[in-house]
């Protein structure tokens, strides 16, 4: 059987990153921590904006970490999909609007 | 209706084969620290009891639900009820405890037919916290428990209730089709005759189980949402949450097992490990009394048969003094009382 290249327990030792350069590591766990308090948004408008943007991301750990920080502040199964929805809606739009790029294209070589 | 463990004789009904996962596997391999050696990190071995605060009575395995979770394995097929005699017994030692909280408990401890006289009788002895851990589908489940808000107000009972969600889906997916209507009209009820009012001296608490294999979340922000979501649509008013976490025992392990969430689960549990948790954890402060009147360190001891390590372990001959000089016996599932915030039949310890 193959060996999936993503191991799902390798987010546990996310932490070890530090061990190959602590300093860098334990400040960007810092700064992580920081970023996920309570401040001008709520830890949970923090927790629904990470899981969109786990998913734009595609980062199988992130999605894993998100969605079971949602199920533990009791975000609902709506609100995670409309979360997602925003990601793909912002994703689909970032490749759309380039389109006028396309158009401007056309419009410069086309007689 | 779904049946208990017990009544499937499920492997996991039989407490020594519970004992034999929470010991084997990844705490056998080394993978995961036991509790004992965690504990001895911060030399918090042999946990040892505080000053008693809380002496919480099992009236029974009889219920109405049959909860996904249920650390009892409770069910209307549980024939272990409480007797009077047993009762009795029980009141001796209320009317001569230090503990200031009075704690009772089940499966449904309404489903006793004794539980009127014994409430009755329990409120004389003038505890302070007088606890009745109601499930709330009970006062709607049959015509002669509609009058239990009266009778609660009438002995000032606390009224402790498990509400696992705002939403009917994740309410009933835990505890059976139907429970979240009942439970709705069960709370509007309470609050009618002044339960969980703002203000008002009877207490209604709720206890929020997280519905699967995860830890809860903040207490405080979890209780600020129910407020907002109970009161917005049902106009419901209850006064504190308590978050608990759900142990790996009975029938949450059993879920955990056959979910392959095993493994993830006691990970999450021991990454979230808090020695301050460890210092306020319940057994420290409580005693379990079984409907059978067994004695235990906590309601989760008693559901895995681990009885006090005292020379008295039984109601009939309670001594407290004997009591407070015991060490309280632990096992992997305590990690489920010590992750994060902890957690304790009041909620949050740490």
């Amino acid at each position: 059987m193959s060996k999936p290249y993503y191991d799902a327990s390798d987010l546990r030792k996310f932490g070890k990153i530090t061990e190959w350069s602590e300093e860098l590591g334990n400040k960007f766990f810092d700064y992580y921590g920081k970023v996920f308090e309570e401040g001008a948004l709520t830890a949970r408008e923090k927790s629904l904006i990470a899981l969109a943007v786990a998913h734009t991301e595609q980062c199988p750990y992130c999605i894993d970490a998100y969605t079971k920080d949602g199920l533990q502040r009791g975000i609902t199964k709506p609100e995670m999909m409309e979360a997602i929805h925003v990601g793909a809606a912002i994703k689909s739009g970032a490749t759309l609007v380039h389109g006028v790029q396309m158009m401007n294209k056309v419009d410069k070589l086309e007689m | 209706m779904k049946k208990s463990l017990k009544a499937r004789n499920n492997d996991i009904a039989n407490t020594a084969r519970q004992l034999e996962i929470l010991s084997g596997g990844i705490f056998a391999a080394g993978e995961l620290p036991t509790f004992a050696s965690k504990i001895k990190e911060t030399n918090q071995f042999p946990l040892r009891p505080k000053k008693l605060e809380i002496l919480q009575i099992n009236l029974g395995y009889m219920c109405n639900q049959v909860c996904a979770h249920c650390h009892v394995d409770a069910g209307p097929d549980r024939k272990e009820i409480m007797t009077i005699d047993t009762m009795k017994q029980c009141l001796k030692v209320i009317k001569t405890t230090n503990a200031h909280t009075l704690d009772l408990t089940g499966g449904a401890p309404e489903m006793n037919p004794n539980f009127r006289w014994f409430v009755e009788e329990a409120a004389k002895a003038g505890i302070k916290d007088f606890i009745v851990r109601s499930n709330l589908t009970i006062i709607r489940a049959n015509k002669k428990y509609h009058d239990l808000p009266e009778f609660f107000k009438k002995h000032n009972v606390h009224v402790v209730s498990s509400m696992p969600h705002w939403t009917r889906g994740k309410t009933d997916k835990q505890r059976g089709d139907g429970v979240f209507d009942k439970s709705i009209k069960a709370l509007q009820e309470l609050n009618a005759v002044g339960y969980g009012m703002p203000n008002s001296d009877l207490k209604l608490d709720l206890v929020y189980n997280p519905s699967g294999a995860f830890l809860p979340g903040d207490q405080m922000a979890l209780e600020n949402d129910f407020k907002k979501a109970l009161k917005a649509d049902f106009n419901i008013d209850f006064h504190s949450l308590f978050a608990i976490t759900n142990l790996p025992i009975s029938r949450f392990l059993d879920y955990l097992i056959a979910s392959e969430n095993y493994e993830e689960y006691m990970y999450n549990l021991v990454e979230a490990y808090n020695p301050a948790a460890v210092e306020n954890v319940m057994c420290t402060n409580t005693l379990s009394v079984s409907w059978d009147g067994i004695l235990y360190d906590c309601d989760f001891n008693q559901m895995l048969n681990l009885k006090v390590n005292a020379k008295t372990k039984h109601i009939s001959d309670y001594n407290e003094e004997i009591l407070q000089n015991r060490n309280i016996v632990i096992n992997q599932h305590c990690y489920g009382c010590t992750a994060g915030a902890g957690s304790s039949c009041q909620g949050v310890v740490a």
